[in-house]
C-alpha cells in the first residue's frame, strides 16, 4: 500500500471544501406551504377539500359548544336564557357542569372535608415528581415512599396507627430481606414476603388498637361508599398504576427465569388473568368473593376493585416488559455476569433500565387503557363519573341532560390520557442514548 | 494482519511467568444438547502466562474461554480458577467472575451508562468500593488505555476501538488476576485494531495472565508464550509461538496456518 506515490495519481485535491448555507429561496414559510400543501394540482385540490371538511365540522360544532348557559341552574333555565337571547335551543347547557362540579369531582365525600382529597392530590403530585422527573435530592425520595400512607390517611381517615402499621410491615420486610439474604438469596426473598404478611395478620391490629387507645390521633373516618366521581377514578387508577408496575416487572422476570416452578406460576397467572375480560374480574370481586370469604368479614369493595384492576394490568405490563427483556442483547447479560454482578444486581442495574426504556410506549399504553377501564366499575355499582351521570339525571333540574356531561367527562379523560402519552414521549427522548 | 504490531518494540523480558497455577482444566467436556463441543480438554495456565488460542470457526475456542468464567457450563471434568473449583455453587461462580476479567467481540458496554459509570459499576456494587475511590481507579485505567477525556460520554458516542479499550479498562477496574479476550479485534476496522492490540501488549508487559482467542497472528508472535490450536472441540497442538508458526507438527495445523498466513 505504501508503495503508491502521489505523482502517479491523475487527480489530487489541494484543499477541502467548507460547509455552505443552502440557497435562500429554498427556506421559510413559502417553501413549507409549497412543499406540504400545494406541491401538485391533485394535492392542491385535496388540500382545499380538507379545509372545507374541517370548516363544515366546526361550523356545526362551535355554535353548540359556544353557549351562554354557564350560570343556569337547571335545564329549563337554560332554555329561558337561550330563547331570551334569541338563539336556537339546540345548544349546550353547560350549567350542569358548574352546578354539579363538586359531585362530579368528589362524589358524595362530605363537603366540609373536601380539603382532604385536595391535599391528597398535592401530596400525590409532590410524591410522584422525583420519580417522574428524577431531579430531586435523595431525601425527597423518602417523602415519595411515605406519600401513599399519607394519602391513605387523608382520604379514608381513621386513626393514624393503621397506615403506620402497614408501613412498618414494609420496613420489617426490608430489614428481614437484608438480614436473611446474607445466608441465601431464596431465604432472603421468602423472609421479605413472609415477615410482613405475618406481622400484618397477627401483630399489626392489636398493636394499632393498643396505640389508638393510648394516643387517639387521627382524622374523621370516611367510608369508601362516599367516594365517587373523578376522585374514585383517580384513586383506583393511580393505585392500580403504582402497584401494577412492580408486580408486572416481577411477573416478567418470573416468566423469563430459569426456575421451572417460578416460570410456570408466572405464565399461568398471566394467561389466566389476561384471558378473562376485566368486567368478569370486577363481578368476581364484587359478588363471587363474598362466597369465599368467611361470613362477617367486611372487605372494602373499592379495595377489592383496586386489587383486581392491579392484577389485570400487571398481566399486561408483564407481557410488555417481557418484550423489553427479550430486546436487550444477550451480550448485556454476559457483560454483567462477567463482572461478577449477582442476578438481582444485573437485573436492577443493567437489564431492567434498558428493558424498561424499550417498553415505555407499551407500558404507558397499558396505563392509559387501565385508567379508562376504571369507568367499568359503574357496572358493579360504584359511582365513577359515568355512574354519576344517571344520578344527576335523576334530579328534576337536570332530567334529560346527556351530551354535556359525556363531553365534559370525555374531555377530562382525554386530558389525563394525553398527558400520560406526552410524558412517555418526554421520557423516551430523555433516555435516548444511542445517537446524541 | 501480522504487520499490525511489528512497529512497536515489545518488551518480552518484563513478562515473567511464575510457577503458581492460575487455571487448571482437567479432562473437561461440554455438550450443547447432544453436540459434543469440547472434548477432553486438559490445560494448565500459570500465573503471568499469555496464551493465544486459535483455530477455525466452530472449533470451540470461544466456548472454552467462556467456560473459565462460567458463561457456559461444562458437563464433566474440572475447572479450577485461582484455587476455586467451578461448580453450580453461585458463591464460587461470583468469586471466580470477580477475579477474571473478560473482553468480548462486541464490547458489551452498557449503553445507558457513561464510560465512568461503566467502569465504576462493578467495583462499587461487587467489591463495595467507595464511589470516590472507584472513580479514581477508573480514571487511572482510562488514562492507561488513553481515553480519560471520554469519561463522561456514553458508549454510543465512541468509536469501536475506543469502546473496546473502555471494555478493557472496565475489566481492569475490578483488579482481575486473569484476563480473557474473546476475539477482541474481530469487529474492528484495521485502523482500530492496532490501538486495541497496543493496549493488550501493554497489559502483557505488566505480567497479566491472559487467554486470548484471536486471529491476530502478529500479536501471537509478539506476545504469547504459548499458542494453542483447536479443532473440532479438541486441543490439536500447543507450542511456543516461534516453533508453532515455523514448524507446526500436525497436518491440520499446517493447513490452517497456510490458509491464514497465505495471503
Amino acid at each position: 500500500m505504501s508503495d503508491t506515490h502521489a505523482q502517479t495519481v491523475a487527480y489530487v485535491r489541494e484543499g477541502m471544501l467548507e460547509q455552505q448555507a443552502p440557497p435562500t429561496k429554498e427556506a421559510g414559510a413559502i417553501r413549507w406551504l409549497r412543499e406540504n400543501l400545494f406541491p401538485t394540482w391533485l394535492n392542491a385540490i385535496m388540500t382545499l377539500v380538507a379545509i372545507y371538511v374541517i370548516w363544515y365540522l366546526l361550523s356545526g360544532l362551535l355554535p353548540w359548544i359556544i353557549s351562554p348557559t354557564w350560570f343556569s341552574g337547571s335545564l329549563s333555565e337554560c332554555r329561558e336564557i337561550l330563547t331570551g337571547a334569541g338563539q336556537s335551543t339546540h345548544q349546550a347547557c353547560w350549567g350542569v357542569i358548574r352546578d354539579r362540579w363538586d359531585q362530579l369531582v368528589f362524589g358524595f365525600y362530605p363537603q366540609e372535608l373536601y380539603w382532604r382529597p385536595v391535599l391528597a392530590l398535592v401530596v400525590l403530585l409532590a410524591g410522584l415528581a422525583p420519580i417522574l422527573f428524577g431531579r430531586f435530592p435523595k431525601w425527597f425520595l423518602g417523602f415519595s415512599m411515605a406519600s401513599p400512607f399519607i394519602i391513605f390517611l387523608l382520604l379514608w381517615g381513621g386513626p393514624i396507627w393503621f397506615p403506620v402499621m402497614v408501613a412498618l410491615g414494609f420496613v420489617l420486610g426490608a430489614v428481614a430481606f437484608r438480614s436473611a439474604v446474607r445466608f441465601n438469596q431464596i431465604v432472603g426473598v421468602l423472609a421479605a414476603i413472609l415477615v410482613p404478611i405475618l406481622f400484618w395478620l397477627f401483630l399489626a391490629e392489636p398493636i394499632a388498637d393498643a396505640l389508638t387507645s393510648v394516643l387517639p390521633i387521627g382524622l374523621e373516618s370516611i367510608s369508601s361508599k362516599q367516594f365517587g366521581g373523578f376522585l374514585l377514578s383517580i384513586v383506583i387508577g393511580v393505585a392500580a398504576i403504582v402497584l401494577s408496575l412492580p408486580l408486572g416487572i416481577m411477573l416478567a422476570l418470573g416468566r423469563a427465569s430459569d426456575l421451572f416452578i417460578v416460570t410456570k406460576l408466572s405464565v399461568g397467572f398471566i394467561e389466566i388473568i389476561r384471558g378473562v375480560p376485566l368486567i368478569v374480574w370486577l363481578f368476581t370481586a364484587s359478588l363471587l368473593l363474598n362466597y369465599f370469604l368467611p361470613p362477617g368479614t367486611n372487605f372494602d369493595l373499592t379495595l377489592r376493585v383496586i386489587i383486581m384492576v392491579t392484577l389485570f394490568s400487571a398481566a399486561y405490563i408483564a407481557e410488555v416488559v417481557r418484550g423489553g427483556l427479550a430486546a436487550v442483547p444477550k451480550g448485556q447479560y454476559e457483560g454483567a455476569d462477567s463482572l461478577g454482578l449477582s442476578y438481582w444486581q444485573s437485573m436492577q442495574l443493567i437489564v431492567l433500565p434498558q428493558a424498561l426504556k424499550i417498553s415505555i410506549p407499551g407500558i404507558v399504553n397499558t396505563f392509559i387503557g387501565l385508567f379508562k377501564d376504571t369507568t367499568l366499575v359503574l357496572f358493579i355499582g360504584l359511582l365513577d363519573p359515568l355512574g354519576l351521570t344517571s344520578t344527576i339525571r335523576a334530579s328534576t333540574d337536570w332530567n334529560g341532560i346527556y351530551w354535556e356531561l359525556y363531553v365534559f367527562i370525555g374531555l377530562m379523560f382525554f386530558i389525563a390520557c394525553f398527558s400520560m402519552g406526552r410524558y412517555s414521549l418526554h421520557l423516551e427522548k430523555k433516555l435516548q442514548r444511542e445517537h446524541r | 494482519m501480522s504487520e499490525a504490531v511489528t512497529d512497536r518494540t515489545v518488551n518480552r523480558s518484563a513478562m515473567q511467568v511464575s510457577d503458581e497455577v492460575a487455571i487448571e482444566i482437567n479432562s473437561m467436556n461440554k455438550w450443547y444438547g447432544t453436540f459434543h463441543v469440547l472434548r477432553d480438554i486438559n490445560l494448565t495456565v500459570n500465573q503471568g502466562e499469555r496464551i493465544v488460542i486459535c483455530g477455525p470457526s466452530g472449533s470451540g475456542k470461544s466456548t472454552l474461554i467462556r467456560c473459565i468464567n462460567r458463561l457456559e457450563e461444562h458437563q464433566s471434568g474440572q475447572i479450577i480458577v485461582e484455587g476455586t473449583e467451578l461448580s453450580s455453587d453461585l458463591k464460587n461462580i461470583d468469586k471466580v467472575r470477580s477475579e477474571v476479567g473478560m473482553c468480548f467481540q462486541h464490547f458489551n458496554l452498557f449503553p445507558h451508562l457513561t464510560i465512568m459509570e461503566n467502569c465504576t459499576l462493578a467495583p462499587i456494587w461487587v467489591r463495595k468500593t467507595p464511589k470516590k475511590e472507584a472513580e479514581a481507579t477508573a480514571m487511572h485505567f482510562l488514562e492507561k488505555v488513553k481515553i480519560p477525556e471520554q469519561a463522561n460520554k456514553y458508549p454510543g458516542q465512541l468509536s469501536g476501538g475506543q469502546q473496546q479499550r473502555v471494555a478493557i479498562a472496565r475489566s481492569l477496574c475490578m483488579k482481575p488476576r486473569i484476563m480473557l479476550f474473546d476475539e477482541p479485534t474481530s469487529a474492528l476496522d484495521p485502523e482500530m485494531i492496532k490501538e486495541v492490540l497496543d493496549t493488550m501488549i501493554e497489559l502483557a508487559e505488566e505480567g497479566m495472565t491472559m487467554l486470548c482467542v484471536t486471529h491476530e497472528m502478529g500479536f501471537a508472535q509478539a506476545v504469547a508464550n504459548r499458542v494453542i490450536f483447536m479443532d473440532q472441540g479438541q486441543i490439536v497442538e500447543q507450542n511456543e509461538p516461534h516453533a508453532f508458526f515455523n514448524n507446526p507438527q500436525s497436518e491440520r495445523t499446517k493447513l490452517f496456518l497456510s490458509q491464514i498466513l497465505g495471503h
